[in-house]
């Protein structure tokens, strides 16, 4: 495929993505450059594991018998941080309505909020590897990763 | 050294001063930094070859429990031509200085296990750590906040950290130097 073709390809696609993904990913592309070419690709692989290892801890937070909420918030608190740091608005703001619910100390409301916030970070997961995987084909056929207007 | 008439925008001149900083004789001791040889200033990406001695170099500490809070923060330092040490929380951050460890500027975040930022920053200043300590807080009640301002804090921003919240932070760190 012609790099200019897949440049294009990927700015509509990140263009696409503005509802799951705000300004603050635009800074860490910003942060990629001939030195650090690999930055946006580090940074969301430790989000991935950052996120798989939270959702694992809060899943067996909320089996346990008598559950620790207070265990539970700090995880999702984390969790709100590391989602808002790299831009995933959707899951930031699942993390701020668990919260909401902790403080109820609801374990329904709360096993609720753990699909939900398991669910809308399966998305972005989904909507960041796709977009990884064009900036791969663009330098794998030679090209630049175009930068955004942030 | 770095001429200041070879910049021609006001964005690079709030570099410079951080760059005249690091030219002076800062009483600390930047044992773990390392001298990369290099500092990319801000948007314009120019490339100067890094001649400050290692000792004056502008030294950072990064203090949050999460790693990629910690990667981005340190990255966004790098930027601007700092080293930037971690710290998983609060004690570490103690402890580091304690060892004898001196940092020029401190990010730290509000909520952490084991010993939070409010707390760190009472015992830091309570040792005497003249550093700029800068808070990081989530959006949220603003008591908190207040309240880890009054922890000894120079100043207090909301996470997620960016490009430009780290260059303004850098203009007062010089103007505090200098």
């Amino acid at each position: 495929m012609e790099v200019d073709q897949l440049q294009r390809s990927f700015l509509e696609y990140t263009n696409s993505l503005f509802r799951f993904l705000d300004g603050q990913f635009g800074q860490l592309q910003l942060l990629q450059d001939e030195s650090n070419p690999e930055f946006v690709f580090e940074v969301v692989s430790l989000f991935f594991e950052d996120s798989e290892r939270i959702l694992n801890d809060l899943t067996l937070a909320l089996d346990q018998q008598n559950v620790d909420f207070k265990k539970i918030d700090a995880h999702v608190h984390q969790f709100k941080g590391s989602s808002s740091s790299i831009g995933a608005q959707r899951v930031r703001n699942a993390c701020i309505a668990f919260r909401n619910f902790c403080e109820g100390q609801n374990v329904e409301a709360c096993r609720r909020c753990l699909q939900q916030v398991k669910q809308e970070y399966l998305l972005v997961k989904t909507k960041l590897e796709a977009l990884l995987r064009l900036e791969q084909q663009i330098l794998a056929a030679g090209g630049v990763i175009p930068m955004l207007d942030s | 050294m770095v001429a200041p008439s070879s910049f021609g925008n006001k964005e690079d001149h709030q570099i410079v001063g951080c760059l005249h900083m690091g030219h002076l004789h800062l009483p600390t001791t930047h044992t773990n930094c390392h001298n990369n040889g290099k500092m990319v200033i801000g948007s314009s990406k120019k490339v100067v070859a890094n001649q400050l001695d290692e000792e004056k170099r502008v030294c950072a500490l990064v203090v949050d429990d999460d790693p990629l809070v910690r990667k981005l923060h340190q990255m966004f330092l790098n930027r601007q031509g700092l080293d930037a040490d971690v710290a998983e929380n609060g004690k570490e951050a103690v402890d580091l200085f304690a060892s004898g460890m001196n940092y020029d500027l401190v990010l730290m975040d509000m909520e952490m296990p084991v010993m939070d930022g409010p707390k760190a920053t009472r015992e830091l200043r309570a040792m005497g750590v003249t550093s700029m300590i800068v808070g990081v807080t989530g959006r949220g009640v603003e008591a908190d906040k207040a309240a880890f301002m009054a922890a000894g804090l120079d100043d207090c921003i909301d996470k997620p950290l960016n490009g430009g919240a780290i260059i303004a932070m850098l203009d007062e760190l010089a103007k505090k130097v200098l």
